[in-house]
């Protein structure tokens, strides 16, 4: 099997995985980077969203031999102490429920905000629409990006 | 009001004993063992014994052990904070653990049924209070006061007048050498601290920064990955297996057919996944069973409803005089279909069998029944098998059957390695368990005065018992009253659905109601209310719902939504009691470009005490948009036995676009608390559908209400 080299949460690490596999099963069975979640397996959930160079993707549609020399951003590795304002306002807020769905919603709001500092309600919910909360947590972490949004600022 | 609780020498047990972390003084939270072998256990086995109890640390960390299975419904939250109220320990200071199964210990280690609280909300507070007075008791033998002058607050037991205070954790030695009083004192609700706060979730750090608190995130070092290829169909089974292609990929280590049931285990989750695909299997139908299509099942229920030999639930007064005299009769019919649990996290569990016992690892709602099953197929004493519990990616009832359990120690036990199994949600979603399929047919006999002297409901349903819930309202309110019921067995598998039969049932009554009140010329806050009235004064037999406090939600709601005094807006009326708890909804709905939306949920609940506001509020509204989604969207239609819908992209769910605005409020009354994370469902379907005929002059008989007009899409 071919060995790749993947810049993950700012670290190179090798695998050695089939060319196919897709990125969120390198992540959880090869890295151990388990926060990465598996809800579908074909984009519509949102649980497996991680950053490709700053770009909310489903890590369970892509392949690692497309990675290449991409940066990936999990959720272990948005902060180092936990501490991003979204992850602060997911406390405050009080958002999870079961709480699987999670690290999906805060890695998509992550990059969202990042382009959108000042998001209208709207623009919130248009953006974490492709995500799935099966508790349908939702007024929460619709309420916790907007929180977020302002200590941004 | 205090209450005084006598303390069961073998409900609580306390322990000292010095160890790697010091010093612990434990109560058994739900210990239900003769006092003598469990103490012989304890001094053995410290550490592992250390979950099941209440400890407090020198360092004054108090840990609290919370048995039942975490999945979102904040138990772990809640129990805990039953404890510290009543402890008076420092929230800040309180560490909660996941309790592995244990019989022995714990009672109803189970979650389902939002029965946890009510179960083991004194249980707990006796816990925390016990604890509590030694600790006081050991401060004042220490000041030489008397114990009635000291106070505790915070960890801490202070003495007033001479000004001195000691720590929880100071204190837990001499505390533990005395003797367990024989009774207590519990806090008067009114005066309670932490419960009823809005106190975050305890995991809420461990959830927002990706540590793996789930079942599937479960890894054990030479661990296996494995699925199973099960038959796509109900009512089908194995005709032959080739497995060779599979064999052949890499990554694969072994293709072990079982049951009906073909495994794929190799080295990655991507390998198996990839080797099932080459599977080549071919199925024929089980002999004597039918594999049904949803377009069988119209004339199915059709049929039963016309079936003379159904059995009778609940029976008053004379029906057919009723109806004779009726000088109006209504007569509806309301149906649902199948709809999957799709909790987010997908069915898994690891399982290792081994020559010296088992090990089992996971996600699961009964781990109990679940290791039963275990024991029963491998013919392995319960005694050498061990659960536990990881957290909860959701369950909403489908975790109550442990199938996915036993597969993973089957196929363990079949490679003699430990495996994780895991489910797609293709698995999943075609795996079944499903909420059934049922249709109702509810009559009401209205006389010539404009009363409601008769009540007739027939429920129908494809493998779910009794589809009727004949003691609820207006049960007790009607004097002529049949209720019965006709259930189909079928291959298809069905199981628990959040608020099971409820869900449905609330829905299809509520819109009934609705329409009863409308032919008798009445607002339908005022017929329930009237009914209820009825039902205090001159009940028709048996009354299993607390009058006053149905009584007490329909008004709160009705002021609280402005029921009627919203010019501009349609608004539907429900309320439904379940689970112990009655909850009333009002929904408002406006029209926007020509078809009805759906604005707002204005909720009130009486589940007695509120633990946690934050909590609660979160299951109310979950409930909520979990009843509104479903409704709205939710179906599972099936051709030859087959699941059409396999996935997300096709199987719709509510999404954040959209939702409704809910706005909750409790009911405060100092009752003994009762379970949250159903009641808030039931309600909502027929509050919606009231409010979208308030809109549009439609009523909608079938659910998913996308489907019906006035809702259905024309392109
Ligand atoms: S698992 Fe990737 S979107 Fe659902
Ligand atoms: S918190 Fe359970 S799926 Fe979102």
């Amino acid at each position: 099997m071919p060995v790749y080299t993947l810049n993950v949460n700012g670290k190179s690490l090798k695998v050695d995985v089939a060319a196919d596999t897709p990125l969120l099963w390198v992540l959880r069975d090869n890295l151990r980077l388990v926060g990465t979640k598996f809800g579908c397996g074909i984009g519509s959930c949102g649980a497996c969203t991680i950053h490709l160079n700053g770009n909310a993707t489903r890590a369970c549609l892509l392949p690692v031999s497309s990675v290449g020399t991409s940066k990936v951003t999990t959720i272990e590795g948005l902060t180092e102490k936990g501490d991003h304002p979204l992850q602060q306002a997911w406390d405050e807020v009080d958002v999870p429920q079961c709480g699987y769905c999670q690290a999906g919603q805060i890695m998509t709001a992550a990059a969202f905000l990042k382009k959108t500092p000042n998001p209208t309600l709207e623009q919130v919910e248009t953006a974490m629409n492709g995500n799935l909360c099966r508790c349908a947590a939702y007024h929460r972490i619709r309420e916790a990006v907007l929180v977020a949004s302002k200590k941004t600022k | 009001m205090e209450h005084t609780i006598h303390n069961e020498r073998r409900d609580f047990l306390k322990k000292v004993s010095l160890s790697g972390g010091g010093l612990l003084l434990g109560f058994t939270l739900f210990e239900d063992l003769m006092a003598g072998p469990v103490q012989g256990q304890l001094v053995e086995g410290l550490k592992h014994d250390f979950n099941s109890y209440l400890s407090i640390a020198p360092d004054g960390t108090v840990t609290i052990a919370s048995p039942n299975p975490e999945l979102g419904q904040n138990i772990k939250t809640s129990f805990a904070m039953i404890v510290a109220e009543e402890l008076d320990a420092d929230w800040n200071k309180v560490v909660v653990v996941q309790a592995p199964l244990d019989t022995n210990r714990f009672e109803r280690q189970l979650t389902g049924g939002s029965g946890a609280v009510p179960h083991s909300w004194k249980r707990l507070r006796n816990a925390g209070a016990t604890a509590r007075l030694m600790l006081v008791t050991a401060a004042a033998s220490r000041w030489r006061v008397s114990p009635a002058e000291c106070t505790a607050s915070e960890g801490m037991v202070m003495h007033e007048a001479s000004g001195k205070k000691a720590s929880y954790g100071e204190l837990v030695m001499d505390a533990a050498k005395l003797p367990v009083p024989p009774e207590v004192k519990l806090k008067d609700h009114k005066s309670f601290k932490l419960i009823g706060k809005p106190i975050r979730n305890v995991e809420n750090k461990n959830i927002v920064t990706g540590k793996g608190l789930f079942g599937l995130d479960f890894y054990r070092e030479g661990m296996m990955y494995a699925v199973i290829q099960r038959p796509p169909a109900f009512g089908t089974q194995i005709k032959s297996v080739n497995d060779k292609a599979a064999k052949a990929m890499p990554g694969v280590t072994n293709v072990v057919t079982f049951k009906n049931n073909v495994a794929v285990v190799g080295t990655s989750t991507w390998a198996v996944l990839k080797a099932r695909k080459a599977l080549d299997i071919s199925y024929e139908p089980i002999p004597g069973k039918m594999p049904e299509s949803s377009t069988d099942h119209d004339a199915l229920f059709t049929s039963m409803m016309n079936r003379t030999d159904a059995k009778v639930n609940r029976k008053e007064g004379d029906v057919e005089a009723a109806f004779s005299k009726a000088a109006k009769v209504i007569k509806r019919e309301f149906e649902c279909p199948f709809i999957p649990h799709n909790p987010i996290e997908p069915m898994n569990f690891f399982a290792d069998v081994r020559p010296d016992g088992v090990e089992l690892v996971g996600p699961t709602q009964t781990p109990g029944s679940a290791r039963k099953a275990v024991s029963d197929l491998l013919k392995i004493p319960e005694s050498k098998i061990t659960v536990d519990i990881t957290r909860l990616g959701g369950g909403f009832g489908r975790r109550l059957k442990f199938d996915y359990v036993v597969e993973a120690a089957e196929v363990s036990s079949i490679i003699k390695k430990p495996v994780k199994l895991i489910w797609t949600r293709e698995d999943d979603m075609g795996g079944g368990s499903y909420r059934p399929a049922v249709r109702y047919r509810f009559e009401a006999a209205i006389d010539a005065q404009g009363n409601l002297t008769g009540y007739k409901l027939r429920g129908v349903g494809i493998n779910v018992g009794n589809s009727t819930r004949e003691n609820n309202f207006p049960s007790g309110s009607i004097d002529n009253l049949l209720i019965d019921s006709v259930d189909h067995s079928s291959p298809i598998t069905t199981g628990a659905w959040r608020a099971p039969v409820t869900n449905f049932l609330a829905c299809a009554e509520q819109s009934f109601l609705d329409e009863v009140a409308e032919a008798m010329g009445k607002d339908p806050v005022q017929l329930r209310l009237e009914l209820l009235q009825k039902a205090r004064t001159a009940p028709a037999g048996p009354v299993r719902y607390d009058i006053d406090r149905m009584e007490n939600v329909i008004k709160t709601v009705a002021e609280k939504s402005q029921w009627g005094k919203k010019p501009g807006v349609a608004q539907g009326f429900s309320v439904y009691f379940s689970h112990a708890s009655y909850v009333g909804q009002v929904c408002d709905v406006v029209m926007e470009a020509g078809k009805p939306v759906v604005k707002k949920i204005t909720a009130v609940s009486d589940c007695g005490i509120v633990i946690n506001s934050s909590g609660a509020q979160q299951q109310v509204m979950g409930g909520i948009l979990d009843g509104f989604g479903h409704a709205m969207y939710g179906k599972l239609s099936f051709t030859n036995g087959e699941p059409e819908q396999k996935n997300f992209n096709v199987y719709r769910h509510v999404r954040m676009k959209g939702i409704p605005e809910v706005d909750t409020s409790f009911v405060d009354n100092g009752k003994d608390p009762t379970g949250l994370g159903e009641p808030a469902l039931p309600p909502t379907g027929g509050a919606v559908a009231n409010a979208i005929y308030k809109a549009t002059g439609k009523r909608i008989y079938k659910q998913p209400f996308i489907e019906q007009d006035p809702l259905k899409e024309t392109e």
